[in-house]
């Protein structure tokens, strides 16, 4: 089956391609049944693949596809090969799933839109591009997947170009990415230049070998490629683009600004572990960058009203959880929250959109309110997805993969009790604001009578979603309730094992504070905004209430600082340098030869005697000056 | 002879008779050939003179035409009237 590999992203491409060209002429029928089927045998494809590595694994841990060579220069060759072992195998998965469910939801959430064939061609190609990114075998074909989700990305947010609202939001996505991207690039010609070679398994071997425990190169690239991170999956200080990249159509928001494109950086780092692995620096630079964020995130979820912001800043905060994970080691245990956070994350996404359509594309939370009895199945969807990504405990996913990630930031050598600490006040902030957004969004009075009723192209992939919102989480349970570690073996091929160090607590005592912490922001919740909300409002009109409020909802004034810090100086300095100094090299050269030119025109007079005379002339001077020297 | 033949090319507006002065100075190079071959005994300055007779004559055939066009769309032989190509 391991052969079939290369029609996993072939198929999407060519289902891209086609709904590019003819999807115009298209019915929505039919481009919706194409943009589906091509995702979903991606899917079965990818399933095939799962069912024999499970059964029969490849030599080594890993499968590589070699289809052609893509560049061959003195001694750099690369080819556009696949690799697949567990890592990408589980991510191949995930987004071939994922997607599939996303597309199906689209095709009905996108009825009657004037776009209808680009959306599905973009969203097609933009799963080809991230299946390229994760099989992608040398990290330039990984980089090229990774370019080709953000130019989708671009495309998708973007997608309602008529407002120039979402194209300074795509612009804003795109400009900020790339500031990330080109520290990966900067990143990716290191390594070449010390290492002399791209594939990834012979970089890792080879940075293993040629360079020392805390090697000064190794902290330079992990950095550098923690900055390519930090940009795609918006980490702070990069993160400001998620927010606004909420202007996209809701199914994108949930497909790749929350399930898969934004956890990239997540996977670069992970298959990229060698070189942390050699650099506490980079690793703790990894860890506290995922801590500040998912904290910094936290608080400004807290104060948004809409809807789509929300859930945005959650998902930067759970990002950060796996930067956390992943700086401390736990590789596996970030995968997992990748795994299960791409469930809950793109149901609470399709729920809101839900939501979002029969409130007639109203997306302030504070206008709703009281639609339980209204939407049964979109409360239900937010009550699942919520409390799998707040973490309720035993039953839903969410709960395993962040105990995991905190139980690591806990006990392995490299975490610390800080580090923790800075999670359980996340798993806090978390259940607070998704509980804040459940009771404003669905109790209390009604404000506003939904209309819609949604179908079942809409409700089967909720449901779908729903299930693996909770039954996700049962491939890995910890040593207190059985250790079978099902998921941490699978990945063991690819990534190493947490390490074990000496923790402060026991795995069952940091659990119980974990878990007192999720109540805590429940009760809090419940308190605040169902049962005195009042009191919560006043608290916000407060003068300091008021200040923390505008601080929070402007994600900490970092648009603010950037604004100041970037944006006007650039522009004052393009406006000073209006008459660019460089040009007038160019515009130098140009005014020498116009004067030139005037002044020797002159002598073209029209009259041949006068032309004569001066050939005289000129010989005559011209034999005297050869007679005299 | 050369030396005529220049004054007479650059003071003279009239063409024939700048194409004279032309032909004027080409026998002169002759007349140089010719005599020089002479002093030294050598029958090259002949056979220049030879073609020099030929360059004349096609440079006549092209100046009589060139001087028929003028007259044609000038109704004068004056060169100074068709000074239209100013710079």
């Amino acid at each position: 089956m391991f052969h079939l590999l290369w029609l996993v992203p072939t198929i999407p491409f060519a289902g891209a391609a086609l709904l590019m060209i003819f999807g115009p002429r298209m019915a929505h029928r039919t481009a919706a049944f194409m943009g589906c089927c091509s995702i979903g045998i991606s899917a079965v494809i990818s399933m095939l693949i799962a069912w024999q590595f499970l059964h029969q694994p490849p030599a080594g841990g890993g499968y590589t596809q070699h289809l052609w060579t893509w560049m061959s220069v003195a001694n750099f060759h690369l080819g556009i090969s696949f690799y697949l072992d567990a890592l990408s195998l589980i991510f191949m998965l995930v987004v071939t799933f994922v997607s599939f469910f996303i597309h199906v939801y689209s095709s009905e959430y996108m009825r009657g839109d004037e776009g209808f064939s680009r959306f599905f061609a973009y969203m097609n190609l933009f799963v080809a591009s991230m299946i390229v990114l994760v099989l992608g075998s040398n990290l330039l074909l990984l980089y090229l997947g990774w370019e080709g989700v953000g130019a989708c990305s671009y495309l998708l947010i973007g997608f309602w170009y008529t407002d120039p609202k979402n194209g300074l939001a795509a612009q804003k996505a795109f400009i900020t990415t790339r500031v990330g991207d080109t520290a990966m690039a900067v990143g990716l010609y290191l390594l070449f230049q010390q290492l002399g070679t791209l594939n990834i398994q012979s970089l890792m071997q080879a940075a293993q070998h040629q360079w020392p425990q805390g090697s000064i190169y190794a902290t330079a690239a992990g950095l550098l490629l923690l900055g390519g991170a930090c940009g795609k999956s918006a980490q702070l200080p990069l993160q400001t683009w998620l927010p606004d990249a909420m202007a996209g159509p809701t199914p994108t928001s949930a497909l790749i600004h929350a399930a898969t494109m934004v956890t990239a950086g997540v996977y670069l780092i992970a298959r990229t572990h060698v070189l942390f692995a050699l650099s506490p620096t980079a690793q703790l630079a990894v860890a506290v960058v995922g801590a500040a964020t998912l904290i910094a995130a936290g608080f400004a979820a807290l104060v948004q009203d809409d809807i789509k912001r929300i859930l945005a800043y959650s998902t930067v905060s759970q990002i950060g959880y796996m930067f956390l994970g992943l700086g401390v080691g736990a590789w596996t245990a970030a995968i997992f929250h990748f795994m299960t956070h791409a469930f809950f994350k793109a149901l609470l996404f399709l729920a809101s959109g839900m939501v979002i359509t029969s409130m007639h594309h109203e997306q302030n939370i504070f206008k709703m309110g009281g639609l339980r009895k209204e939407l049964p199945l979109a409360y239900w969807a937010f009550v699942i997805g919520g409390c799998s990504l707040a973490g309720l405990p035993l039953v839903t996913a969410g709960f395993y993969s962040k105990g995991l990630i905190l139980w690591g930031a806990l006990s392995s050598p490299v975490g610390s009790a800080t580090l923790w600490f800075f999670g359980v006040i996340g798993v806090l902030m978390t259940s607070l604001y998704t509980f804040r957004l459940i009771f404003i969004t669905f109790h209390g009075p009604c404000h506003h009578k939904p209309s819609q009723k949604t179908g079942w192209l809409m409700g089967v992939p909720v449901i779908v979603l729903m299930t693996l919102s909770v039954v996700g989480g049962f491939v890995e349970l910890p040593s207190y309730l059985g250790n079978h570690p099902w998921f941490t073996n699978f990945l063991q091929s690819a990534l190493p094992a947490t390490a074990e160090g000496h923790a402060a607590l026991s795995e069952l005592g940091a659990e119980g504070i974990v878990v007192l912490a999720f109540f805590l922001g429940l009760g809090a919740a419940w308190f605040f905004f169902l049962q005195r909300r009042e009191l919560s409002e006043s608290m916000a009109e407060s003068g300091l209430g008021r200040a923390l409020h505008r601080w929070w909802y402007t994600d900490w004034g970092m648009d603010w600082l950037y604004d100041r810090l970037f944006v006007r100086p650039v522009g004052w300095f393009s406006r000073a340098n209006k008459k660019d100094a460089v040009d007038l090299i160019y515009t130098g050269t140009a005014a020498v030869t116009r004067s030139g030119w005037s002044s020797l025109r002159l002598t073209e007079t029209g009259r041949v005697r006068w032309y004569a005379t001066a050939l005289v002339v000129g010989t005559v001077i011209f034999v005297l000056i050869v007679a005299l020297l | 002879m050369f030396a005529l033949g220049l004054i007479g090319l650059l003071v003279r507006r009239n063409l024939l008779f700048i194409l004279m002065a032309i032909e004027v100075m080409l026998n002169a190079a002759g007349l140089a050939f010719v005599s020089a071959g002479a002093r030294w005994g050598q029958a090259d300055g002949q056979v220049m003179f030879l073609f020099i007779l030929t360059v004349a004559a096609a440079e006549v055939a092209v100046g009589l035409a060139l001087l028929l066009r003028l007259y044609h769309r000038f109704h004068s032989l004056d060169v100074d009237a068709a000074s239209e190509m100013r710079g």
